[in-house]
């Protein structure tokens, strides 16, 4: 009856009553509604679409925005927290969150026009308006200022001409954040809205990973986007960079709630399960496997409440982001694979979520950065040598 | 309509559960809280009630500092306003104790209904409410299910035993303790979490309620708390099988005493 501590160092004590409601909302939200359904809609390769408005109304979209735009308001550590228990549930719940708050109502919060923003954000918080955020093309994923999508200066606004690949929400997407290149070879953002001529978002299908996320494919031939479409304030390569810092602090946290979900199933399943008259916790090799798991945990909990007080505080860098990104997916996807092997050969069906989330974590570890870009952004933190190139 | 809701402030039904060193108690500084269970249905009830009839929800909890977040979580799921009933004096109350604060408090107030949940997750004496209408003076009905308020009056559907239900008119205002299960609990949003933070809880205490500290010394002591003792033993039944059907039969009607 008595549950695993997942609070070891009492962070709970750290946290205002405000931050323990919302966590508890979500995490009560994952447990109604999203456990039930989730395993099959991975099976099927489904977004639950279905979701959208129920997220909406828990003020989860853009949650971090202030309210005169229809959000919620909160800080960073509630935005955190959430992330955390929407991706116990799934990665791609998350993903789904993280990309419409830090990806597309972020940049059009930080580089829009107040016109902009009063028509798209209240919208885009209530569920109404989806986002898609369109950086990565087919030839250009960590080196994404080697873009090839290109925005011609024309008369009545702007001609998009190129493609974006591996773009989550894509196809579901009322309106996609898409970076270009214009003439004098800056990238800037344009809103693309649903329906221009030109603009297709055809559905990536067959993957084996983020089952239950939609990732698309952009194209783009001739599209005229009016010049009230270009986010004014989005200047240069740092735009969408900082678009993924913000992202990105989400996935550190998120991380952690894929880790937590594997680790106690394990631990519940190696408590019950009876092998050579004792059940498998009580051999030294599962017991190992179980610390290991909890340590990093633990240490990744540690590391989030700090970079989200610093964040608050608005101490946080990229590189305190890149720490945590990088070392919080590592771990979360070690858990997963620790995990599975607990389970034996229950560990590899759909009844139980580990295999699930250790396939969407190699996703998460590819993706906002992979595991050895950001290795290479705190190399240079270190050294001051840069070794991207 | 006013709607006064108490919410107790309980252990997690997850929480780790170690019997404290004195023997009497769960030991309080591994536990995690929320609100009792049927509490949040009264709440839910009331802001419904409000909903429909319009009025006031009015969050109450008696208790240490701590117990402000469920307070705080009434008033992110809308209610009104909240008032927190502090005092070391409140530390060690028994039902009757909570109930005659409660009561105080309620009275100073006025409501026309004043909810508690059925019973507490912990404590599970299913007094509370009770105590508090007789010393308010007001009729109750307990184990309700749903509330149709009238004109100066109530229709409240109680369960009873064997899934019998009974309808039962009153006048108001009223004191009602509120069953399980009766309505879909609305989460707090964040957006409801954010606006909790302006609105109002009072605080009071012995003095501010006129309570005579004496009137509150428990009439009843918790004496010991422990596991259950696993008593757990098997028998084989030999013989033919009518001896075995004849020895069980008499081993169920007289020492397991089923019938
Ligand atoms: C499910 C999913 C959803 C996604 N959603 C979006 C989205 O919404 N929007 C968007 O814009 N993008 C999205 N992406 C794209 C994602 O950000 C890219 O896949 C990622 O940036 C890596 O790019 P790449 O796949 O082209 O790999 P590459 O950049 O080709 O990398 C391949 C390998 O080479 C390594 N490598 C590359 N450069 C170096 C170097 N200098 N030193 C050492 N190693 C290096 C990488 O670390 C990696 O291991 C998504 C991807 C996935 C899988």
């Amino acid at each position: 009856m008595s549950a695993i501590d997942l609070d070891f160092f009492r962070l709970d004590n750290q946290l205002s009553d405000e931050e323990k409601l919302s966590r508890q909302t979500v995490r009560d939200f994952v447990r109604e509604r999203v456990n039930p359904i989730i395993a099959e809609c991975y099976e099927q390769g489904r977004f639950p679409k279905e979701l959208i408005p129920e997220i909406a109304d828990l003020g989860l979209l853009g949650m971090t925005i202030p309210e005169e735009y229809g959000c919620a308001g909160v800080n960073s550590v509630v935005y955190g927290l959430t992330t955390q228990e929407l991706e116990a549930g799934d990665s791609g719940l998350r993903s789904f969150v993280s990309v419409q708050s830090s990806l597309c109502m972020y940049p059009i919060y930080a580089f829009g026009s107040e016109e902009q923003k009063r028509k798209w954000l209240p919208e885009m918080a209530a569920g109404k308006v989806i986002g898609c955020f369109g950086l990565t093309e087919a030839n250009s994923g960590s080196d994404p200022g080697s873009m090839r999508t290109r925005a011609k200066k024309v008369k009545d606004g702007w001609l998009l001409n190129g493609s974006k690949a591996w773009i989550t929400n894509g196809t579901i997407a009322d309106i996609a954040i898409v970076w270009a290149k214009t003439d004098d070879d800056t990238i800037r953002g344009f809103i693309v809205e649903k329906g221009t001529p030109g603009y297709t978002a055809p559905e990536v299908k067959h993957k084996l990973s983020l089952r239950a996320s939609v990732t698309s494919e952009l194209f783009f031939q001739d599209c005229l986007i009016p010049e009230e479409s270009i986010l004014p304030e989005s200047k240069g390569l740092k735009s969408p960079l900082m678009c993924l810092t913000q992202a990105r602090y989400g996935i550190a946290w998120g991380a952690i709630g894929a880790a937590i979900s594997c680790f106690e199933t394990a631990a519940e399943y190696a408590k019950q399960r009876v092998q050579f008259n004792k059940p498998i916790a009580a051999f030294q090799l599962t017991q190992e496997k179980l610390v290991r798991m909890y340590t990093e945990i633990c240490k990744a909990q540690l590391l989030c409440l700090q970079i989200g007080r610093m964040k608050d505080a608005g101490q946080l860098q990229p590189a305190h982001v890149s720490m945590a990104k990088m070392n919080n997916v590592a771990i979360a996807r070690e858990c997963a694979q620790i995990a599975r092997t607990i389970l034996g050969g229950n560990g590899i069906t759909g009844d139980y979520p580990i295999m699930r989330h250790m396939c969407n974590l190699e996703s998460v570890y590819t993706y906002e950065g992979t595991n050895e870009v950001h290795m290479l952004v705190l190399g240079k933190h270190i050294t001051g040598i840069e070794a991207f190139a | 309509m006013k709607i006064i809701v108490c919410l107790k402030q309980v252990p997690k039904n997850d929480s780790i559960l170690r019997i404290n060193d004195q023997g009497n108690w769960i030991q309080d500084r591994d536990l995690t809280y929320e609100i009792n269970e049927s509490d949040a249905y009264g709440l839910e009830a009331a802001l419904q009630l409000k909903e429909k009839q319009g009025g006031e929800v009015i969050a109450l909890s008696l208790g240490p500092a701590r117990v402000q977040s469920v307070i705080k979580e009434a008033l992110a799921r809308g209610a009104d306003r909240g008032i927190h009933l502090e005092d070391p004096a409140f530390d060690k109350l028994d039902a009757y104790g909570i109930a005659a604060v409660i009561s105080a408090a309620a009275k100073a107030e006025g409501f026309d209904l004043l909810l508690t949940g059925l019973q507490s997750d912990d404590y599970g004496f299913a007094q509370t409410g009770v105590i508090a209408a007789e010393l308010l003076g007001l009729p109750h009905a307990t184990i309700v299910m749903d509330v149709q308020p009238g004109d100066g009056s109530l229709r409240v559907k109680r369960e009873l035993e064997n899934g019998y239900f009974q309808w039962v008119s009153m006048p108001a205002p009223a004191v009602l303790t509120i069953q399980s299960g009766i309505n879909t609990l609305r989460y707090a949003t964040l957006k409801g979490i954010m606006g909790a933070k302006k609105k109002e809880i009072k605080k009071l205490d012995v003095t501010a309620l006129g309570i005579d500290k004496a009137a509150l010394a428990p009439r009843m002591e918790f004496l010991r708390v422990y596991v259950p003792q696993k008593s757990k033993q098997t028998q084989f039944i030999e013989g033919s099988p009518a001896e075995i059907a004849a020895s069980l039969m008499e081993k169920l009607r007289n020492e397991a005493r089923v019938f």
